[in-house]
């Protein structure tokens, strides 16, 4: 147990006398979260719209009333011709187009193929998405107040009446949907990243064939190697809940016991990577193009901190799939942000667990305790 | 482990070698290397770089498998007893397997948990080199100088006191006074009974050994004793000086008779046929004659008794 | 004619000084060993005169430009090989070539013509397109000493250029330090081996910084009553205060 104490305090120590590792690893989360949750936000305050409006009737007045009136958009200008529609985007003044087709009021009560179209700018699909999105949802309430008016009126009672809300976001928040892909990044940074560039430094300086060339047992090694990132992916998943709390204000609508456990989960399926990529190559380089490569950048994509993952090609779909980090993600969702028990996650609980199991053991078979 | 393996070797043996073999791909690195090694012996792989020490090292220290032929130390195989063997040696590596970021202090102590001990246990083995560098003990490994690094290494490497201390090219990049002092503490090392296996390109420290292995390209040319290697010298060994030392080689190499002339030191090392009749064979007398008459002054001819570099030269030649 | 002129070089780390007060010179087509103990101050030293390093005080002349001033001049004027760098492993033997001529600025024709020679010269035809890394160590210092003189510089600077190289390759080596010295290139040598101290014509010792002495190998030996340069570098080098440090 002394040596393993010993051990552990030496990997501590190599991570704690370089500065900049020590700074990555412990103000890496906090800036994340902080430039992700306000800079880079893709929440809609105050955007501004313009409309193409042949109808000008009550329907069509009304929703860009309904638009206008909420806190996320200010109307810009009408337009009176959809000609000027690629001007106005190219100048960046408005965040999209509403376009409403002739006969608007007539056609939504009498023939029901009342054409509306909103166009937004596709370059930056997220917020295009989030944008389009939220409009359609004001557009719905409106439809269905209109229609609830007119049957009070008519006194005919039409059919059901279908609400939509935007549900566990009700605001649009984009840290919603941040959190849980920087801790996937986070997690998956510390303990697969740091762990597999740790071990394939000692191979490179040549302490590793000291190490191996000792009674210690390779596993001990290992483990001793663990605990440090171990330690430090606490320390961050503790500090990303209590800013994304506090700061971000987005509360942990689920169990705490459950998100922590599943956190715990993901962690030690990254430590395996971790060991899995330390066992297959044997320069740090390597060792971080691959971590870097193959695991920290899809976990940006998947995210969602730039792109939304359903525009994304089907190839990169299907490859996520195998990504532990895409299940993660997904999981705290549920838990955090949905406030789901365990029956909603179980699925993706069983793949990570099936994924950490396999890996462990690959890399347990993988391990070289000779040279080659 | 395995008791059958260890009937094959005679235990009296502290390292015992038969035919081993490895090759890298295509590459070969060692061929057929048999050679045993007695309990406190100070016994040194001689040779320059790539020549397959630090492959033999790691074989014997159970770090790669040979292809073929077998190895044992201390009586245990290197192979299917690698955890017995991990426990008894000593290695220092031909890199300084030192971590940088950590203390002089820090890294002994890391060393010697790894073999479950302590310092303050195994002081009395290390105290003669460590003491050198204990004033220093809470700086960086990495802002030492390089002889200062090897004797920490070395340090490190007998903390546990090991039976048998395998050190791969530890002198090499070391100034000579530096490597004066590593030798002295080697040869303090041995009175304690501690069996050692040193590999070096540096020739001159042959004679700091008690047998030798020359080895190049994979394969031993010579094991003994250096003074049997060197008595067993083949050609009559003649030293020349004089004015204009470059063109004097030259010249040298001219002159029927000479097989071989290479600079040494502030003088040439001619060889010639020992006991040839013939009449192309030297002796100091002709070879001054045939200088003389080309016009060399200040020449000096002394027949001379070979080094380990000349015989070293001499087996690589043929 | 002298082609390195040195006067009160200093160069200070914080409040360590690394080298202390050193004056000297080399003439032309001379070969110079600069030998010292570990931690003695001759990479720092050697750093300087290749104008990477800016002394702190004191002045130094390479191949007729001031190390401070003209230091890219230096540079372009020298040539450069040492132990631990000297060629890319993972490219061919003439991408070694071409790419050091290019960044010495020498023309492709004379490139092309002056490789063929090169490889002649060495007996390496048939190494041209095997990769470094492929050859034997002594081959490949040969070829790096070559490739050092390609672009024919005043002076080389050689660090440690034969450690671990085989004895018949590295009395080869020191051949072609003489044939370059016959040309006139001036080599300036740091060495482990004490015996190739006795090749160069004159051989300065660093001990804490400092230039203890400095004459030929034939001097020094007498001077110190050592029977070899080992003897007169044990000698010198157990002054050190700081013993390595």
């Amino acid at each position: 147990m002394r040596e393993f104490r010993i051990f552990v305090q030496k990997e501590f120590f190599h991570i704690f006398r370089d500065r900049w590792t020590t700074l990555i690893l412990l103000v890496l989360p906090v800036l994340m979260i902080i430039l992700f949750g306000f800079g880079i936000t893709t929440e809609i305050r105050n955007t501004k719209f313009a409309v193409y409006d042949p109808s000008r009737d009550d329907a069509t007045r009304g929703i860009v009333n309904k638009l206008e009136t909420s806190d996320y958009f200010t109307l810009d200008s009408y337009l009176s011709s959809p000609s000027q529609i690629e001007q106005l985007f190219k100048e960046g003044r408005v965040g999209f187009v509403v376009v409403f087709g002739e006969k608007f009021y007539h056609s939504l009560l009498h023939t029901g193929d009342a054409k509306i179209q909103l166009i937004a700018d596709g370059t930056d699909p997220n917020t295009a998405s989030v944008l389009t999105n939220y409009a359609t949802a004001l557009i719905n309430t409106y439809q269905q107040e209109l229609l609830a008016r007119q049957q009070i009126a008519s006194g005919i009672q039409r059919g059901i009446t279908a609400e939509t809300r935007l549900l566990y976001n009700p605001t649009l928040k984009s840290a919603y949907n941040i959190v849980p892909g920087i801790m996937g990044m986070i997690l998956m940074l510390i303990c697969a990243l740091m762990t597999s560039v740790s071990i394939a430094r000692e191979k490179e300086l040549g302490t590793m064939e000291v190490l191996l060339v000792s009674p210690m047992k390779p596993f001990l090694i290992i483990l001793s190697k663990l605990v440090p990132y171990f330690t430090i992916s606490i320390v961050n998943y503790i500090t990303i809940l209590l800013l994304s709390v506090y700061i971000l204000k987005v509360p942990i609508a689920g169990s705490l016991v459950l998100l922590t456990a599943l956190s715990l989960l993901f962690i030690f399926v990254s430590l395996s990577l971790g060991i899995l990529i330390s066992s297959l190559v044997e320069k740090q380089i390597v060792a971080l193009l691959i971590s870097g490569m193959l695991l920290l950048m899809p976990a940006v994509f998947l995210s969602g901190l730039m792109f939304p993952v359903e525009t994304m090609p089907d190839v990169l779909q299907w490859f996520s799939h195998i990504l532990p980090v895409k299940w993660f993600i997904i999981a705290v969702r549920n838990v955090m942000i949905k406030g789901l028990g365990i029956t909603s996650i179980l699925k993706e609980v069983a793949l990570l667990a099936g994924m950490g199991v396999i890996i462990l053991v690959v890399s347990i078979k993988k391990f070289k305790y000779r040279l080659e | 482990m395995n008791p059958v393996s260890k009937d094959n070797f005679t235990v009296t043996h502290a390292l015992s070698c038969k035919n081993i073999s490895r090759s890298y791909g295509k590459v070969k690195a060692l061929g057929n290397i048999s050679f045993d090694v007695e309990p406190g012996e100070i016994f040194g792989v001689i040779g320059p770089d790539g020549a397959g020490k630090s492959t033999l090292f790691r074989i014997l220290t159970t770090l790669l498998l040979p292809d073929s032929g077998s190895a044992s130390v201390e009586g245990f195989d290197v192979v299917s007893d690698y955890k017995k063997i991990r426990k008894i040696v000593g290695y220092m590596p031909g890199r300084f397997s030192l971590y940088q970021d950590l203390t002089v202090e820090e890294n002994l102590r890391i060393f010697a948990t790894l073999f479950n001990t302590t310092i303050e246990e195994n002081y009395y083995l290390i105290k003669d080199i460590y003491s050198q560098i204990e004033p220093f003990k809470k700086r960086m490994a990495g802002a030492l100088s390089g002889g200062m690094k090897q004797k920490l290494a070395l340090s490190c490497a007998l903390i546990h006191k090991p039976s048998i201390l395998f050190l791969d090219e530890p002198t090499t990049g070391i100034d000579p006074v530096s490597r004066k002092e590593l030798w002295e503490m080697l040869r303090k090392l041995k009175s304690q009974g501690i069996t050692i296996i040193v590999s070096t390109p540096y020739m001159d420290e042959a004679s700091l050994c008690d047998r030798i292995a020359l080895i190049q390209n994979g394969e031993f040319l010579k094991i003994d004793t250096p003074k049997a290697i060197v008595e067993s010298f083949g050609r009559r060994l003649i030293s020349v000086k004089g004015d204009n030392m470059g063109l004097l080689l030259k010249r040298l190499r001219e002159i029927p008779g000479v097989i071989s002339c290479f600079a040494f030191g502030d003088s040439h090392h001619v060889t010639t046929e020992r006991d040839g009749n013939s009449a192309d064979s030297l002796t100091a007398d002709s070879l001054r004659f045939a200088l003389e008459k080309q016009g060399h002054t200040n020449i000096e001819i002394t027949p001379v008794e070979a080094n380990i570099e000349d015989c070293f030269m001499e087996l690589i030649a043929r | 004619m002298k082609v390195i002129e040195v006067e009160n070089l200093t160069k200070k780390f914080g409040s360590f000084t690394a080298v202390d007060n050193i004056s000297f010179s080399v003439e032309k087509g001379e070969i110079f060993g600069f030998l010292g103990a570990n931690g003695a101050g001759k990479t720092t030293a050697m750093r300087m005169l290749c104008g990477l390093l800016s002394p702190t005080s004191g002045k130094g002349v390479v191949a007729g430009y001031d190390i401070l001033h003209d230091s890219e001049k230096v540079k372009a004027s020298i040539g450069y090989m040492s132990q631990k760098f000297a060629l890319y492993e993972d490219l061919k033997v003439w991408e070694n070539i071409r790419l050091y001529a290019g960044i010495y600025g020498v023309s492709e024709k004379e490139t092309r013509e002056r490789t063929q020679l090169l490889l002649a010269e060495l007996g390496f035809e048939k190494e041209r397109n095997s990769l470094v890394k492929s050859l034997p160590l002594g081959w490949r210092q040969k070829l790096a000493f070559s490739v050092s003189i390609f672009h024919n510089p005043s002076i080389v600077f050689l660090d440690e250029p034969t450690g671990g190289v085989d004895p018949v390759t590295r009395r080869q080596f020191w051949e072609m330090i003489y044939q370059a010295s016959e040309r006139g290139i001036t080599v300036f040598v740091t060495t482990h081996y004490m015996d190739e101290a006795e090749y160069c014509n004159r051989v300065s010792i660093m001990v804490d910084g400092r230039i203890d002495a400095l004459d030929s190998p034939a001097s020094l030996r007498k001077e110190f009553g050592a029977a070899d340069m080992d003897e007169v570098f044990r000698k010198l080098a157990r002054k050190s205060k700081n013993n390595g440090l």
